[in-house]
């Protein structure tokens, strides 16, 4: 069948709210991840890690376990192949727990020290915990805290500057009407995605082919040409469901591993994560001690803004927490300082976690203007609206857009913020103590390069083709959506297909970026297919394509600040016998570029606000001193918010399309939790009268904190 | 491969969604890898494999169990009902089309465990089953009303990561609103 070539205009199928595209096959259970694809002949792969925090590793006594029925191999430092981690990927050099079994030094308790493949899982699970490994065991340090000697500030690099300063902090803080400063800590959170990290590699007609769970495929194809020496087109990897990344999903040891046991065996091997071996081999986020001082006039105007953060990271690769930053986005004052500094320990490296930088950095800074605040008796949101810079406090530069203001009214409203008395302590329902708070949210909107092939198809329908990833954000809908309104056509009469390291590269769905970088060159795609269809004529059998790379259009961008903003508010009380705080509800209201499915959007912002809920009050990654490792690294031992920690939580945005994008995108991916937590321990403070400024905010915190509340409460 | 029967497996029958199965496991095998292992079940979840998450939610004789908790050569004339076996052939279960409509999970790793949770809680709830949130537990008090509390409440030993738990609350409801209505249908 031909169809004639003319389309009709736009159907407004963008912001109209669309249930996902694969949400059949995920409600049915025929959702394949990166573990369930079946494959003849595979091997499997039980990765060991060390036990030791820092050390060499002397011998690896495998003798025994492969005598074990069905073990196959067992790779480590002594008989692995070489691989090459001398490059720079898509997020600068490579961590090097991912060159795995290269080096007999052990750098953090849990670095992969062997692989064991045997045909079942069972036999390559108890033949790795049968693997005798001798350690020559040296002394360690993994304790971090504010103010340690060994910190110092890193250089600057493609994801920030280490320290900015403009005028003179001391002399500004000491010519102000009223002054905060105050510490604030978060611990080492971890992302845990539902889905174990998982890859399965095998060589299929002289290509090295990666079943994997990642982020993006064009990121983890090109690393893994690079470490094995290969053409990058004879590498393929493909992802079509993963279960969640939140950061950790870039390339780790299990693609590595897998494709070196692959390539050793000339089988197909799948290396699946434990949840435990996740806590030290994916990283996660730093903990991070933090100071912040604050001086303003007399009318709450800032004079002075100091924010100086440290986090830790590993001692054999650097990755900054830049929790400092987000206050060159968010308030501007005529003395500005922002540093981050980093001890290395012998701990794992840490990475990207979900509002990388802003999630620990609004905590520190939204609570100290929350301390502001009280301490000038301006209202909170008033305090905000008085120090909105109009340009970037650091940068100089225009704001793409900048609707905060408008966030925080329409969240006022909505909320009731106007009716809240701001003395603390003063509302009790039985044993609970009540409190809102609230506070403001940035995030960095950025783009990154991709390319994108839409085809007319002779049928009348359309296929998108891109290397996408959909991790749970509602991207394959998102760019069924974004291709259908600019094609003007029904979202029905799209497909996508995406996930595919083959089908070029693009960016990876990370940093709020993807649908933003996916949906840019999708409509450029389809520019030129409209173009081409517009010429007239019959569609051929195979199709009219149309191709595009943004790379060029991304590069011609303006400089200007662009972000993402939100207003949190949050309600909780505290059970004064107890300890225990319950957060009541949340309304978050974003301004986040153009919404393209209301239905994902929503889910995915709420999530981040329920991220937000969990850093107030339950993550916290323990590390035992005397092991170097954690103290029950599990999700009983680590607990993330569960369904009942969660009340009603909703969230909302204004208008607020990118001017400067072509589809008007920001991003929403991390936004929601950025500030989130501040609310949440200002509220507890309205609750109390106590601040708190150590996360998480537990119970035994609480009680030994104890309350200020005034002894003659109005009624009582 | 399977291993052959011999001291360290045998060969045993399971019945999974009506189905029988007969198969060779090796007695560590739990029930969560005899399912994707071993039968190509896929859709029931690996997310800690010690009982800790609930992704490997199964009904067992139509109550709700943590796969991964539970050996396959135990599971044995028992029933069992997977993520597969809930939907009637192309017609989603009305658990099933909530989370679908309402946009009840996000990845989706953790959604075929949520919605065998779901499918028992509206069971327990149905015949009176008590929560840590129901105030009145007189067994003559019949089911509390099934608020977004209660659901809150029984649905947490299923993990989400994502946050999807206000969606899969709201799914949870509208599942267990049409289930009332489709009684009173029937009663009627």
């Amino acid at each position: 069948m031909t169809t004639t070539t003319g389309i009709p205009a736009a159907t407004g199928a963008l912001g109209t709210a669309r249930t996902r595209v694969e949400g059949r096959d995920k409600v049915t259970g025929a959702a394949r991840y990166a573990g369930d694809i079946p494959l003849p002949e595979l091997a499997h792969g039980w990765l060991v890690l060390s036990t030791v925090a820092r050390g060499r590793v002397r011998s690896v006594e495998s003798d025994a376990v492969l005598a074990m029925p069905g073990v196959l191999a067992v790779l480590h430092h002594q008989n692995a192949p070489r691989i090459n981690l001398d490059y720079v990927g898509m997020v600068g050099r490579p961590d090097p727990v991912i060159g795995v079994f290269q080096q007999d030094r052990v750098p953090f308790r849990g670095w992969p020290v062997a692989l064991v493949v045997a045909e079942r899982p069972e036999q390559a699970r108890e033949a790795a915990e049968q693997l005798v490994v001798h350690y020559d065991q040296e002394p360690h340090d993994v304790t971090f805290y504010a103010g340690h000697p060994g910190a110092y500030t890193p250089e600057d690099s493609p994801f920030g500057r280490a320290e900015e300063t403009k005028g003179d902090v001391e002399a500004e803080l000491a010519a102000s009407a009223f002054v905060v400063d105050a510490e604030y800590t978060t611990p080492e959170e971890h992302h845990n995605p539902m889905e174990p990290h998982a890859a399965t590699a095998h060589w299929d007609d002289g290509r090295l082919e990666v079943l994997d769970s990642n982020q993006g495929s064009t990121w983890v194809a090109t690393e893994l040409a690079q470490i094995f020496s290969l053409d990058p087109g004879s590498v393929r990897v493909r992802s079509e469901h993963v279960g969640g990344g939140f950061g950790s999903k870039g390339v780790r040891p299990t693609q590595v591993a897998a494709a070196m046991a692959a390539t050793v065996l000339q089988r197909p091997v799948r290396v699946v994560m434990t949840r435990r071996q996740m806590f030290s081999a994916i990283g996660y986020r730093s903990p991070t001690a933090q100071r912040v001082r604050l001086g303003a006039d007399a009318s709450g105007k800032l004079r002075a803004l100091d924010h100086r953060s440290e986090c830790l990271t590993s001692t054999v690769h650097e990755f900054i927490e830049r929790s400092a930053s987000v206050g060159r986005v968010l308030y501007d004052a005529p003395a500005h300082h922002t540093s981050d500094r980093v001890v290395r320990l012998d701990v794992p490296t840490p990475t990207f976690m979900r509002g990388p930088g802003e999630a620990p950095g609004s905590f520190a800074l939204e609570c100290a203007l929350d301390e502001l605040a009280e301490k000038s008796g301006i209202d909170p949101i008033e305090l905000r609206v008085r120090n909105e810079p109009d340009r970037g406090p650091i940068s100089g530069l225009p704001f793409s857009s900048r609707n905060l203001v408008a966030c925080m009214e329409e969240g006022s409203r909505r909320f009731g913020w106007a009716d809240r008395d701001p003395r603390p302590g003063l509302r009790r329902e039985g044993r609970w103590l009540l409190g809102t708070g609230m506070a403001a949210a940035s995030f960095h909107s950025g783009v990154g390069p991709s390319t994108a092939a839409v085809t007319a198809e002779a049928n009348g329908t359309f296929t998108v083709r891109i290397n996408a990833a959909d991790i749970g954000t509602g991207a394959r809908t998102a760019i069924a959506l974004v291709a259908a309104d600019a094609l003007g056509v029904d979202p029905e009469r799209v497909r996508v297909v995406m996930a595919d390291s083959d089908l070029g590269p693009a960016m990876f769905a990370g940093g709020s970026m993807g649908t933003r970088s996916w949906a840019w060159a999708v409509s450029m795609a389809v520019g030129e297919l409209r173009e081409r269809l517009a010429l007239g004529g019959d569609i051929p059998p195979e199709g009219i394509t149309a191709r595009s790379d943004t790379s060029e259009a991304i590069g011609a961008l303006a400089q200007k600040e662009r972000h993402s903003f939100g207003a949190q508010f949050a309600e909780v009380a505290v059970d004064v016998t107890s300890g225990e705080v319950r957060v009541r509800r949340m309304l978050g209201i974003f301004a986040a570029g153009r919404i393209v499915n209301p239905l994902t959007a929503r889910n995915q912002l709420v999530g981040g606000m329920i991220w937000g809920i969990s850093m107030a009050l339950h993550e916290e990654a323990i590390r035992d001193r005397a092991s170097g490792g954690h103290v029950g690294p599990d999700l009983a031992g680590y607990h993330f918010a569960a369904n009942a920690d969660v009340p009603l939580v909703e969230a909302d945005w204004v208008d607020d399309p990118d001017p400067d994008d072509p589809v008007g995108i920001k991003g929403v991916g991390e936004v929601g939790i950025v500030g989130a937590a501040a609310a949440i321990a200002n509220a507890v403070w309205h609750a109390t009268g106590v601040r708190h400024r150590h996360l998480p905010i537990r119970p035994d915190r609480v009680l030994s904190a104890g309350t200020n509340v005034p002894e003659h409460r109005p009624g009582a | 491969m399977a291993p052959a029967p011999s001291p360290t497996s045998s060969v045993i029958t399971l019945t999974i969604n009506g189905e029988k199965h007969t198969l060779p496991v090796d007695h560590r095998t739990t029930l969560l890898d005899a399912l994707r292992d071993h039968l190509d079940l896929t859709g029931t979840k690996k997310g800690c494999d010690q009982g800790q998450c609930g992704a490997c939610t199964v009904l067992l004789d139509g109550r709700r169990a943590v796969s991964c908790l539970q050996l396959a050569v135990a599971a044995e004339g028992r029933e069992v009902t997977t993520i597969e076996g809930v939907a009637d052939g192309d017609r989603l279960h009305p658990v099933q089309q909530a989370f679908l409509d309402l946009d009840g999970y996000q990845c989706g790793y953790c959604t075929p465990g949520q919605i065998c949770s779901a499918l028992a809680v509206l069971e327990e709830h149905a015949e009176g089953w008590p929560s840590a949130v129901t105030t009145d537990v007189r067994p003559e008090a019949g089911p509390a009303p099934l608020t977004p509390e209660e659901i809150r409440e029984r649905m947490s030993g299923n993990l989400c990561r994502c946050g999807a738990y206000v969606s899969i609350v709201q799914a949870v409801a509208r599942a267990a609103e049409a289930r009332t209505d489709r009684n009173e249908e029937v009663v009627a």
